[in-house]
């Protein structure tokens, strides 16, 4: 191992010799959790009888070991090192694995530090790349000045610069204040719903206990989801902030767990305004992100909160618009007064009338929905895939149609919905036209004279 | 053809039933079935009617649908791959279907029942004005 001084990566190396012990750790809490009520159950079974509870114990202290054994050995058998155009890891005892992730096609570099890694000091490094979405490097765990060094190091190669280019530097653009966190997803609709009826049922019980117990035990357990819930969403969103570096967005989250993610800005897809019901009259939104992948490949495995992300989890009005106006120049939530369906949609959509908006400009598409929750998307018109025009028999009776703006997002696309037949007709020409010139925009000053070349052998072999 | 397939047994196997009951309302059995054909047939023809696809300069538009409407809009630039798939009952007739895909799981733009050979070829103009005006993602 090379000292402090060597370039991390530079040369082979092992991860850190603690990592197994993370790993480890959570193995061992669950076999802990699979193996003490089984031998409470055999020790139910035959009271008094020593040995059977002993070779139980036995069996499961070997399982453990077992799986020690394999975390070290699997420690030993890995090795990692950044080449000059690729991360290569190689892993694997038995059946020996090579992973060369090529850095040209590196879309972001993470820092993960799950608990237990905390406490010892470590972090995960991953690798997200283009193209199959299932090999993503990973380098877990190395210590957290070491995981910060090969993130410089992958980045600065990642953009074609000297590997030894210090990290761009991040700006502060906003942070959540953990108090306003708690009370915003406090009152999102999935707790403070229960949370009324609950403290009703409490008014109930009062006045007469069988009536209030019965609505007490029925709200019960939909409090508790709620709050589970509510609490998962801080560990995940505590101590939120954002930056910004050169390359793109910045995100340090977590309570339990530590992440610190890079969102390049040319793969925003999409973003998202929401307002929950209850947070209007505080005048909060969130503000969320829409990443491409490739779909079908790994989204089961890949947990939701990483899809979509959360850009913002809650801030007021004139913060997130100064976060949009960083991400998406340009870009304001405000809808246009023509911007609203005809009267006659409130027939097909009773609920969701009154939010419904859409408009476009010359940079974005907007598409306003929503009952409880109102919901704007904005979709740059250079990364739409596909506009579409449909109707239904109940809207084609009131002279309706909606228009769908297809991204290559992964959680919700931007849906016009119930605008006149007639609008929508032109609306789809228009916005591919001008989705069409956007592309034009946007590709012209980014073309090196390579592609240019092959272009023009394509039209003339054409 | 799927309608012929499934009609015709039932109407045979109608007709069979009303010689067997022999009575007098018996006769309304195959009526009956023979308007549903008829329906499901004008249905169809009229689904198959409102198929239809245009090749512009730089996109390719899709319309299907009859009692819900579809038009699709896919720039060229966008596709990812062209699928040609030809079921067992395409096949007997020579006819395959071809799919665009996008980047975008939403982008439905499918197109029915063409000649294998015209399915062919619209596959390999599409790749080659795809392969022309590619700007990714």
């Amino acid at each position: 191992m090379g000292g402090p001084d060597v370039p991390v990566g530079s040369d082979w190396r092992r991860l850190h010799p603690l990592s197994p012990v993370v790993r480890f750790g959570r193995i061992a809490v669950g076999l802990l959790v699979v193996a003490i009520p089984a031998l409470e159950a055999s020790r139910g079974q035959r009271p008094g009888g020593g040995s059977p509870i002993f070779g139980s114990l036995i069996v499961w202290a070997a399982l453990v070991a077992l799986s020690a054994v394999a975390g070290f050995v699997s420690w030993l058998v890995t090795r990692w090192r950044i080449g000059t155009a690729d991360l290569q890891i190689e892993t694997g005892l038995l059946r020996r694995q090579s992973i060369r992730i090529p850095l040209a096609r590196v879309q972001a570099v993470d820092i993960v530090a799950p608990l237990a890694a905390r406490i010892l000091g470590l972090a995960e490094v991953r690798v997200v790349s283009a193209g199959r979405g299932g090999e993503h490097g990973r380098l877990g765990y190395l210590t957290a000045a070491e995981a910060v060094a090969a993130r410089a190091r992958l980045l600065a190669l990642a953009h074609g610069l000297a590997p030894d280019t210090p990290e761009p530097v991040a700006q502060p653009l906003l942070s959540v204040v953990n108090p306003r966190l708690v009370v915003a997803l406090s009152l999102r609709a999935g707790i403070a719903l229960p949370a009324l009826f609950a403290i009703a049922a409490i008014v109930v019980l009062v006045v007469s206990p069988r009536a209030g117990a019965i609505v007490l035990s029925t709200t019960l357990p939909v409090l508790i989801t709620g709050v589970v819930t509510v609490a998962r969403t801080f560990n995940e969103e505590f101590e939120f902030s954002v930056s910004e570096a050169g390359d793109g967005l910045r995100l340090d989250r977590g309570l339990l767990q530590r992440r610190h993610e890079t969102i390049p800005f040319g793969r925003i897809q999409a973003l998202r305004v929401v307002q929950p019901l209850l947070w209007r009259p505080a005048g909060w939104l969130r503000l969320e992100v829409d990443v491409a992948r490739q779909h079908g490949v790994e989204q089961s495995r890949e947990d939701p909160q990483r899809l979509g992300r959360t850009l913002i989890p809650v801030a007021r009005r004139e913060e997130v618009l100064a976060l949009l106006a960083r991400v998406f120049p340009e870009a304001g939530i405000d809808a246009p007064p023509q911007a609203r369906p005809p009267r006659r949609a409130l027939l097909k959509a009773p609920f969701s009338y009154h939010c419904l908006a859409a408009w476009y400009g010359t940079r974005y598409v907007y598409a306003r929905t929503g009952r409880v929750q109102e919901a704007t998307v904005i979709a740059p018109l250079q990364k739409i895939q596909s506009v579409r025009l449909s109707s239904g028999p109940l809207q084609r009776r009131l002279r309706l149609a909606n228009v769908h703006i297809d991204t290559a997002g992964q959680r919700w696309q931007a849906a016009m919905k119930c605008r006149d037949e007639r609008e929508a007709g032109t609306w789809v020409w228009d916005i591919s036209a001008r989705a069409r010139l956007a592309r034009r925009r946007e590709a012209r000053p980014r073309r090196t004279p390579a592609t240019r070349l092959s272009d023009d052998a394509g039209t003339a072999i054409a | 053809m799927v309608l012929a397939a499934v009609f015709l047994p039932l109407l045979a196997g109608a007709i069979v039933a009303m010689l067997i009951i022999n009575g007098g309302w018996a006769v309304v059995i195959p009526l009956v079935i023979a308007a549903l054909a008829v329906f499901s047939w004008s249905v169809e023809r009229g689904r198959y009617r409102s198929w239809g696809y245009a090749e512009r300069e730089d996109d390719l538009i899709v319309r299907r649908g009859l009692l819900f409407r579809r038009t699709s809009v896919v720039p060229y630039g966008r596709m990812q791959f062209i699928d040609v798939t030809a079921g067992p009952v395409d096949r007997i007739f020579g006819m395959a279907t071809v799919q665009l895909h996008t980047a975008a799981a939403a982008t439905d733009a499918r197109i029915p029942g063409l000649l294998r050979a015209d399915a062919d070829l619209l596959r390999d103009r599409l790749a080659s004005v795809g392969e022309a005006t590619a700007t990714g993602l």
